[in-house]
């Protein structure tokens, strides 16, 4: 696995709204693989919180993918499954989408941080 | 105390010689285990000194990301379901290399590009430029995601290696090292009770030993007087005895 992991490159995958997508494809992260599943997620409000959820448990499982970025309102709606997800790889990271500034109080590593250290070292 | 804190083990000396190692053995254990904490948590504060930064950062990136966005559809037009739909390879993609701190591998990613541009044409009719700035500025973001990944991988790793070596510390401090002095004590007061057993009895063998001698003596001392009045009396007859035959 480790081997298998230096050769050949992993992939970034995006959950998150039309335009957060958008950009991230243009900076040309998407990828189609063989079997026609894309590495990407548009989530509208439409979307229902279980496709969101299915979806991400999918990216999770996929071995290709080592880094996944979700767009925080969107990790909000399933921050159950996210808070589940402890394991290093793949790495979620919270991104602060086009209309929802970034609050770092509800971003699920910094809340763990917080945990440890007091107030003070996390103002810094 | 008696039979749940302290090991198994028969009172010897060999036992004795036993314990002391291990408890050397467990000390040097400790203090290993100590250093090794103290190094991942110096790294670890690091790391999550880097992450606020990173990630304070990462909001005027995407701001400014998302700001071409808009600048770009502006002059563009609408162009989020051409993009959606004409994706194949990824151009961006990541390497894992490995770190290593205090024996802990943790991972690094690291983002190369691989192929070339799927959307090199979008924006050919107007807006071309608008367009550049937007792929620029999202491939910046998406460096600068990677190197938070890599961050936030390490600070779950690290976290996770911290709690177990935390854990062993204490253990070895408060579980380990105890009972093993709680045995050591044990079978250095059975011992002295051993010894104090074998003094009594030895002491008490002397004493025994006392007794029948000076019974032995009195016997041989009564038994020679005897003979001494028996010999004593026989002198006495034969010199007695001197002029019987002639």
């Amino acid at each position: 696995m480790a081997l298998h992991s230096s050769v050949k490159g992993k992939l970034i995958s995006v959950i998150g709204d039309e335009d957060t997508c958008v950009g991230f494809l243009l900076g040309g992260v998407g990828e189609i693989n063989k079997n026609r599943h894309s590495n990407f997620m548009v989530v509208d409000k439409n979307t229902a919180i279980s496709e969101i959820e299915e979806c991400f448990k999918r990216f999770l499982k996929r071995d290709d993918i080592d880094i996944i970025l979700i767009n925080q309102n969107v990790a909000e709606l399933i921050r159950h499954v996210i808070d589940g997800h402890t394991q290093p790889v793949p790495a979620v990271l919270e991104i602060p989408s086009k209309d929802h500034p970034y609050d770092a109080s509800k971003d699920s590593i910094l809340r763990r941080a917080r945990g440890m250290f007091n107030p003070e070292d996390m103002a810094r | 105390m008696s039979g749940k804190d302290r090991l198994p083990i028969f009172p010897s000396r060999g036992a004795q010689m036993l314990m002391k190692s291990r408890l050397k053995g467990a000390q040097k254990g400790h203090s290993l285990l100590k250093k090794k904490a103290d190094a991942l948590q110096m790294r670890f504060r690091m790391i999550l000194g880097k992450i606020i930064e990173t990630k304070t950062l990462m909001g005027e990136v995407m701001k400014e990301a998302a700001f071409s966005l808009a600048e770009a559809k502006f002059t563009t037009g609408d162009f989020n379901q051409v993009v959606l739909q004409n994706v194949t390879k990824a151009q961006i993609k990541i390497r894992t290399k490995k770190d290593n701190v205090a024996g802990v591998t943790l991972p690094v990613f690291e983002s190369y590009q691989d192929g070339t541009d799927t959307y090199e044409l979008a924006g050919l009719a107007r807006g071309g430029q608008q367009l550049a700035k937007l792929k620029k500025n999202y491939q910046s973001a998406v460096k600068l995601l990677v190197e938070l990944a890599s961050l936030q991988t390490s600070f779950v790793t690290l976290d996770e290696v911290i709690k177990i070596t935390n854990r062993r510390v204490n253990a070895i401090e408060h579980v380990i090292i105890p009972r093993i002095e709680k045995t050591l004590a044990y079978i250095i007061s059975e011992l002295d009770e051993l010894e104090r057993e074998e003094f009594y009895r030895l002491k008490k063998i002397q004493d025994k030993k006392r007794i029948s001698r000076a019974k032995a003596e009195k016997y041989k001392a009564a038994t020679k007087a005897a003979d001494d009045e028996k010999y004593a009396a026989a002198n006495m007859l034969d010199e007695g005895d001197d002029d019987i035959l002639f």
